[in-house]
């Protein structure tokens, strides 16, 4: 019992009379909007009111607890951020790898702490920048990585010891990650001693992001090698992010970014467990996720308590773990990209800070705070150092780093966090008995859970039941025009030509006997990463990689269901 | 026909469009992501279509559209709509409009608008 | 006939274009049939049906591949129901096909049923012609698998394989009767699922079961299994094993003199078909036109005089010429 009698007792009474003062004044004067719109973004009911009533079956120890103790719904780390606070992480990459040195090295002066790369599309999709499916994408979305030589240009300067970087990389996360290791030994820095994240999550690749290569099969294999490589050395190093994030943006609701997200972290350690054999308490506390904080303030907070809580039950329950760095859910997390407006888009900014601080307030380890331009382009300095300062604002004037977890014990906050929490288990439960994850997939059920919320969402807009400022409601005449970044065409040219002069100059044969070193591995099952290490030293690019990986495992094709 | 030329993957918009289209009594063929313009023209001649929607969200447009409406033109494809959306900032929409295309929508624009669009603009055959 | 030439030259524009005015009911397009149909005939017509979900679009795009190996040209029709409420429709099977979109061998057609029943939409039979005038060897129907009336497919086809998943309510007592009788090759689909097995054995079962007279020629439908589609090996190797299966069946009808049953079949509905159209369509068109459908419709309703003497009516009054 939560709460003694006597208080409950008392409540009761006092609810009695304010409902019935409530229902005297709405048959007066109703409410500016009809019940059921009184919900989250995602469609979650709110009451008007939460009393002691609805978390009287919580239980202190059991479900709320102390920092740093389980099930770690007030966060994981026992001096919260006086200890240290989150990463400012900025997820950053344009144009060529000099290009976005130069960001980089630009935002770690402002007061970043952590390293966070974007990569163009012909890179996330395993192709080089010569490649026909490369055309017109070069250096538009991120950076354009062929060689290592481009990788040394990108990493120029910066201590690979001192600073952990993350790299938004997934099917070619083995070559990224592979040169992100050379870089390092070219730098003298053991490999022992680096740290950093590769996203390298493919199960929400097939659900949302899209960044497709191989069938599930293969793609969850060539997790599980950077998993074991990574534990047996690069202990420091988050060799996998489970992600949210794009689920959230490819139109899920909240419980659904919670469930399938968790889902798909339970799906990897079974598959580690069942192919390496490894223990789990040998990897899993290297078990890193990414979450979404969407416009919804305290949906967003209460997700990331219910996330820690179930992951901690997950790992204890489910996989026997005894180490408790298994049980503790790390994640770093993105303000949302599609809460953001082209139009009269200043309020970004606003939208970025409250989404920040709602994952300060969610106990975020890491946060990457969007720019307020990039509903229309990469961001601009300008912008991007607003979004810098957000978080350097929040963690040094609001207050909110001051104590741990401190929306604990509120009556709303705690009951949407149990609220949360059993909606998604009922998600979790449902995958189980579908036989998992890629099961799941297999059946397109996330898929299409997804694909409902995004059109559902979309007609809530339409019809201004769901208000987005500046788009369905104080909408302006006047056009505000912003700087814009603009990435040049002749970077393309020029890094073609960068690429065909590292082929020119590189020993082919040692190049091709990398590959064919590679494909042997492959072929026998043996752990990919030391080969591809071998492979991008010799200079082979990330597409001579990738086809590899497509001859021996063959090419997904993407099942259509929308 | 909803189509995403080139490498971008984020296909929320064309999944909801198409759903929206349906809803709107159009016939709609997604082509789902990872098209290159030859695949989407050839689509294009094959389904015999009235209008062609791009969507591209990873800044490759100011190729990629253009290529598309070309490689129309060359194949004598001179009767059907073509309209983009995605991550499409407001100095590249002259260019495309030169290449072709008769409108684009930007993220914010309601599905309404876009039907409105169509229906004002485009015309079936039938 | 401008038209003619180009599609007899292979000219998919034009093929494409005339299935869309057959779609819409283009008079212009009933005079080019008209030209088209002493050229028909050659193409091996595959119908494919199933419940939705049950794979058929992967399965039509693996086949694909397997003819285009065999050095065959195909033609795909992909038929996805119209919505009753909004009169749109997700022609949802291209997607699926969408890889074969630069081979010229490969000329895929998607198609919605625009209120027709029985699985197909009405312009299907004439698509099928324009497709075989196109020069097309194999032509792939796939129907929209609503698991329902989905028997029209028989009359268009050589060979019919109907899909089953298991662990989707396929099992034979709950499926319609009329869909397991038009099979020539069973195929289960997913077959790496629990239930697969006992899918099979019923099937089995239910082939032991029937009379002999229910074999065609003495052709007793097989039943392929097909795993994993993810897994390319194996799915490849288990297409190519339908394929040749598919082959077998066209090579059993022309030995036992079958083709000609076949086609007699598609002639009789084509005739019934175009009869009704000829002779309906006018009919209510006229009654509708000069208003007189609103003044029947309001007697029936009010019970003043019943349909089927209004029938007669018009029956009579059709044939006295004085509609």
């Amino acid at each position: 019992m939560y709460f003694a009698k006597e208080v409950l007792e008392s409540s009761s009474k006092m609810r009695q009379r304010w409902e019935d003062e409530v229902k005297k004044l709405v048959s007066k004067w109703a409410d500016q909007k009809p019940e059921a719109q009184w919900s989250t973004v995602s469609d979650l009911p709110i009451k008007r009111l939460y009393t002691p009533d609805d978390i009287k079956d919580m239980e202190f120890e059991r479900d709320i607890s102390y920092p740093g103790q389980y099930p770690y719904t007030r966060g994981n780390q026992v001096t919260g951020y006086r200890g240290k606070y989150w990463t400012f992480r900025m997820f950053s990459g344009m144009g060529d790898a000099a290009t976005t040195n130069a960001r980089w090295h630009m935002l770690l002066k402002e007061g970043q702490t952590g390293l966070s790369t974007a990569f163009d599309f012909p890179t996330l999709m395993g192709y080089d920048t010569d490649s026909p499916k490369a055309r017109g994408e070069c250096g538009k979305c991120g950076v354009a990585i062929d060689t290592l030589e481009d990788f040394l240009v990108l990493t120029k300067g910066v201590p690979l010891d001192k600073i952990t970087t993350s790299m938004t990389i997934n099917p070619p996360a083995t070559a990224l990650w592979a040169m992100y290791c050379a870089a390092a030994e070219i730098q003298g820095i053991p490999l022992s001693k680096i740290g950093g994240t590769i996203q390298n999550d493919m199960l929400k690749e097939f659900i949302a992001q899209k960044t497709l290569m191989c069938p599930p099969e293969p793609s969850v294999k060539l997790i599980s090698d950077t998993v074991e490589f990574g534990t047996l050395h690069v202990p420091r190093w988050n060799t996998i992010s489970i992600s949210g994030y794009h689920i959230r943006e490819a139109g899920s609701t909240a419980v659904q970014e919670l469930a399938f997200t968790l889902r798909d972290g339970m799906e990897y350690v079974e598959d580690v467990l069942r192919r390496k054999k490894l223990d789990v308490d040998t990897f899993a506390p290297r078990l890193s996720f990414f979450f979404n904080s969407h416009i919804d303030f305290f949906e967003e907070i209460c997700k990331m308590r219910a996330a820690r809580r179930i992951w901690a039950k997950a790992m204890t329950e489910r996989y026997k773990s005894k180490d408790e760095r298994s049980w503790w859910m790390r994640f770093h997390t993105q303000t949302a990209g599609c809460s953001l407006t082209a139009q009269q888009p200043y309020n970004n900014v606003v939208r970025t800070a409250t989404e920040a601080l709602a994952a300060v307030l969610g106990g975020t380890q890491s946060l990457h705070t969007n720019s307020l331009d990039e509903v229309w382009c990469l961001p601009s300095d300008f912008a991007v150092q607003i979004a810098l300062r957000t978080q350097q604002l929040i963690a040094e004037e609001t207050g909110a780093a001051n104590t741990i977890d401190p929306l604990a014990g509120s009556y709303f906050v705690e009951a949407l966090t149990n609220e949360m929490e059993k909606q998604a288990w009922e998600y979790i439960h449902k995958i189980d008995d579908m036989g998992g994850m890629v099961a799941a997939i297999e059946k397109g059920f996330p898929q299409l859970e997804i694909s409902d919320a995004a059109y559902k969402f979309q007609r809530q807009i339409d019809s201004a039941e769901k208000i987005m400022v500046g788009v369905n409601k104080y909408v302006s005449t006047e056009k505000e025009s912003i700087p814009f970044l603009e990435i040049d065409d002749k970077i393309e040219t020029e890094q073609i030509e960068r690429l065909q002069a590292v082929r020119r100059k590189r020993d082919s044969k040692a190049a091709m006997k990398c590959l064919n070193d590679l494909k042997a591995a492959c072929k026998k099952g043996e752990n990919v990463m030391p080969y591809c290490i071998e492979a991008v030293k010799a200079l082979c690019s990330v597409q001579e990689i990738c086809d590899v990986y497509r001859e021996v495992y063959g090419e997904y094709r993407d099942p259509g269901l929308y | 026909m909803v189509a995403k030329p080139g490498l971008d993957g984020h296909d929320r918009g064309a999944r909801v469009l198409a759903r929206c289209f349906r809803d709107a009594g159009y016939e709609v063929i997604y082509t789902g992501c990872h098209q290159t313009p030859e695949q989407i023209v050839s689509a294009v001649v094959q389904e015999d279509v009235d209008l062609l929607g791009l969507s591209c969200l990873s800044g490759a447009h100011r190729y990629l559209y253009p290529a598309v409406t070309k490689l129309l033109k060359d194949k004598g494809v001179d009767d059907v709509t073509v309209i983009g959306g995605g991550i499409i900032p407001e100095q590249d929409f002259q260019a495309m409009y030169d290449a072709g295309l008769k409108a684009i929508f930007v993220p914010g624009t309601t599905l309404e608008t876009i039907v409105t669009w169509i229906n004002t603009n485009v015309k079936p055959r039938a | 006939m401008e038209t003619t030439k180009k599609i007899k030259g292979g000219d998919i524009r034009a093929a494409s274009r005339l299935i869309r005015n057959l779609e819409d009911r283009i008079p212009e397009a009933k005079t080019t049939i008209k030209h088209l149909f002493p050229f028909t005939g050659k193409a091996h017509v595959i119908g494919i049906t199933g419940s939705p979900g049950a794979g058929k679009s992967t399965l039509t795009d693996g086949l694909i591949d397997c003819f285009r190996k065999k050095g065959k040209t195909v033609g795909v029709l992909a038929v996805d129901p119209t919505s009753p409420f909004t009169g749109g429709a997700i022609l949802g099977d291209r997607i699926r096909m969408q890889r074969h979109a630069e081979d010229p061998g490969v000329f895929v057609r998607s198609l919605a049923t625009r209120g027709a029943l029985g699985g197909l939409a009405k312009a299907v039979g004439d698509a099928i012609h324009v497709m075989d005038v196109l020069g097309k060897d194999i032509i792939i129907v796939e129907t929209v698998g609503t698991g329902q009336q989905e028997v029209d497919i028989i009359n268009h086809s050589h060979t019919v394989l109907v899909v089953l998943v298991p662990g989707m309510g396929d099992e034979i007592q709950a499926i319609k009767a009329g869909i397991l009788e038009i099979a020539d090759v069973f195929v289960v689909n997913k077959a790496d699922r629990d239930g697969s097995s006992k899918l099979s054995r019923e099937l089995m079962a239910m082939l032991d079961m029937a009379p002999p007279s229910a074999f065609q020629g003495g052709w007793r439908p097989s039943i392929m299994r097909v795993e994993n589609a993810f897994e390319p090996a194996g799915f490849g190797k288990a297409l190519d094993d339908i394929t040749t299966k598919i082959e077998e069946h066209y090579q059993h009808l022309v030995d036992k003199d079958l083709i000609g049953s076949r086609m007699r079949r598609k002639a009789t509905v084509e005739l019934n078909e175009a009869i009704r159209a000829s002779i309906l369509e006018p009919v209510l068109l006229k009654l509708l036109s000069s208003g007189q459908m609103e003044g029947l419709i309001e007697k029936v309703m009010k019970k003043e005089v019943d349909p089927y003497t209004v029938a007669e009516d018009i029956a009579k009054r059709y044939l006295e010429g004085c509609l």
